[in-house]
C-alpha cells in the first residue's frame, strides 16, 4: 500500500519553481528545479538554497547529567558547551546505527535533536524510553529548515542576520530572530561549503525561502544536495548507515564519545574494536564519466567482495565516485577492483575521502 | 522531417542513411547528462532493441534503435561533451544508421502523435 506522501510548508513555493519532485523519506520533495548541475554549481561557488523542512526535530529539557538523555546518543552533552552542536549517533544494544543525527546544546538544561525525516517516529520512541525525567518534545511539524550553503551564503545571510555571523565558528549556532520571530541559526551543513542551517516556525519559513533567492541564492533539490555530500564523503542514512551497521563499519567511528560518557551501545562498539570489523566502507572513483549506482556488486579477482552504497557522477572532481561495502577478509588492497553491473564491468580505482578538497 | 519511438529516440532520413538523437521530452526527463556510449561504426542494429547507452546524474538509460541496420556513424563529440544533449537535443545528433528495411519507418511516430504520445505520460 503506497502512503501518501507528506509536503513541506514549502510545497508551493517549489511547484511555483518548476520543481521536479521526488519520494524521499516519506515525504514529496524537490529533487532538482532547473538543472543538478547548475544547482550544484551554485553551492560550490555561490549560495544554494535547499528545503530541509522533511528532517525532524525534538526539543528536551530537563537534567542532561543525571536524566539518563546523556547515555541515549553516542554524544556526552555533559561535555558538549552551550552553543555548539554535534554530529553523532543513536544506537541500538549492538551497536547498530538507528540513525545519525546532530544535537544542539541550547543551553545547560535544553537540547534540540535534529534525526533524519523517514526516522522521526522510531528515533523519538528510542529517545523517549532512554529518559527517566524531563520532557521530550516532537516539534518535527512546526519546524521549518532551510539550509543556505555556499561561499556567498554569509553575505546574503548576514542582510538578514540580527548578529554578526563572523561570531559563529564551525558547528556553533545562535538562538536568534528573523523577521522578528524566533529563530536558530547554525553554522553546519551537508555540502562541505561555509554555509548555515535556519531552524525557523512554518509562517516565516516561505518569508525566509523568498527574501534568500531574492538576495541571490539558488534554489537547489536533494539531486544537488546528495551529490554535494557525496562529493565530501559524508554518510546518508539508509546506504552507508542502518541498524545492522556500526559507526567504525561505517568509517565514521571518530564521532563517537567514547571517553567522557556511558551510552546505549557502547559496550558492543568496544567489543567489536577488539574483534575486529568483518565489513567496511571504500571510497572509490571511476577515473571516467561513468557513474557507480547503488547497489551495483564490487568485484575483486572475480569474486564478489561487496556492493555499492552511493554513486554519482562528480562535477568538481570529475569523474564518476563512490562509496560502498567490502568484505574485511575477501578485500585485497592490491588487487583490481571492479563494479559489475547488467551491462558490463567498470573498473574503479580506491581512493581517500574527500573526494573533493 | 523528424520521426519518433516511443521509447523517445528521434530519427531524421536521408536517403536510406537516418541520422538518430534523442528527444528534447526525453533529455529533459532525464537531467543533466554526464556520459554517453556510443556504438562501434559497423555494428548491427535491431529495431526496438537496446544499441547505446546514457547516464544523467541521478539514472541511466538504453537507447533503442528506432530502425534495423548498420552503424555508419557516430557523433564522437558527445564523448567529451554529453552535455550538447542537454544544450540541444534536437540538433545534436548520436549516430547514423543505413536502414536495412525500408517497411520499419511505417511504424514510426510523426511529430504530431509523438506530441499527443508525451502528452499522455
Amino acid at each position: 500500500m503506497e502512503e501518501k506522501l507528506q509536503r513541506t510548508v514549502l510545497f508551493d513555493k517549489h511547484q511555483g519553481l518548476n520543481a521536479r519532485n521526488v519520494g524521499f523519506g516519506g515525504w514529496e520533495m524537490p529533487v532538482q528545479y532547473e538543472s543538478v548541475i547548475k544547482e550544484h554549481e551554485a553551492c560550490r561557488n555561490g549560495a544554494a538554497l535547499f528545503d530541509i523542512s522533511h528532517m525532524g526535530e525534538f526539543f528536551y529539557e530537563g537534567d542532561i547529567a543525571n536524566s539518563g538523555v546523556n547515555s541515549a546518543t553516542t554524544t556526552d552533552f555533559v561535555k558538549l558547551p552551550v552553543g555548539k552542536c554535534k554530529y553523532g549517533f543513536l544506537l541500538n544494544e549492538q551497536g547498530g546505527v538507528i540513525d545519525d543525527l546532530i544535537v544542539y546544546k541550547i543551553d545547560v538544561t535544553h537540547l534540540m535533536f535534529v534525526v533524519n525525516a523517514a526516522r522521526i517516529d522510531e528515533d523519538f520512541k528510542q529517545i523517549k524510553s532512554r529518559i527517566k525525567s524531563g520532557t521530550l518534545e516532537n516539534r518535527s511539524n512546526v519546524t521549518a529548515k532551510i539550509d543556505i550553503q555556499g561561499p556567498k551564503s554569509k553575505e546574503i545571510l548576514q542582510q538578514l542576520a540580527t548578529f554578526d555571523l563572523g561570531e559563529l565558528g564551525y558547528f556553533g549556532f545562535k538562538q536568534t530572530t528573523l523577521f522578528e520571530k524566533s529563530a536558530i541559526i547554525s553554522r553546519t551543513g551537508y555540502t562541505g561549503e561555509l554555509g548555515y542551517e535556519l531552524y525557523v516556525d512554518n509562517d516565516t519559513a516561505p518569508i525566509l525561502w523568498d527574501k534568500l533567492i531574492e538576495l541571490g541564492a539558488v534554489p537547489a533539490g536533494l539531486g544537488a544536495r546528495d551529490v554535494l555530500r557525496l562529493e565530501k564523503g559524508y554518510s546518508l542514512y539508509g546506504h552507508e548507515l542502518d541498524v545492522d551497521t556500526t559507526p567504525a563499519e561505517a568509517g565514521i567511528d571518530c564521532f563517537v564519545q567514547y571517553k567522557t560518557h556511558d551510552f546505549i551501545g557502547k559496550d558492543a562498539l568496544l567489543k567489536q574494536k577488539e574483534e575486529g570489523i568483518s565489513k567496511v566502507i571504500i571510497p572509490f572513483t571511476t577515473n571516467s564519466k561513468r557513474a557507480p549506482r547503488n547497489g551495483f556488486e564490487i568485484y575483486q579477482n572475480d569474486k564478489k567482495i561487496g556492493v555499492v552504497t552511493s554513486g554519482t557522477y562528480a562535477p568538481s572532481v570529475g569523474s564518476g565516485i563512490g562509496l560502498g561495502f567490502v568484505d574485511v577478509k575477501a578485500y585485497d588492497e592490491n588487487a583490481n577492483l571492479e563494479l559489475r553491473t547488467g551491462r558490463g564491468s567498470i573498473p574503479i580505482y580506491k581512493t581517500e575521502l574527500p573526494f573533493y578538497k | 522531417m523528424k520521426l519518433y519511438t516511443n521509447e523517445h529516440e528521434w530519427a531524421e532520413l536521408d536517403g536510406d542513411t537516418a541520422t538518430v538523437g534523442l528527444s528534447a521530452y526525453a533529455v529533459n526527463e532525464l537531467g543533466d547528462i554526464t556520459f554517453v556510449e556510443l556504438p562501434e561504426i559497423g555494428q548491427s542494429a535491431k529495431q526496438g532493441e537496446s544499441i547505446a547507452f546514457i547516464e544523467s546524474v541521478k539514472a541511466a538509460s538504453d537507447i533503442y534503435a528506432p530502425l534495423s541496420g548498420e552503424i555508419v556513424a557516430v557523433n564522437e563529440a558527445l564523448e567529451d561533451a554529453p552535455e550538447l544533449l542537454n544544450e540541444d537535443a534536437q540538433n545534436n545528433w548520436i549516430m547514423k544508421i543505413k536502414v536495412s528495411d525500408a517497411s520499419e519507418i511505417d511504424t514510426l511516430l510523426d511529430e504530431a502523435a509523438y506530441a499527443t504520445f508525451t502528452a499522455s505520460l
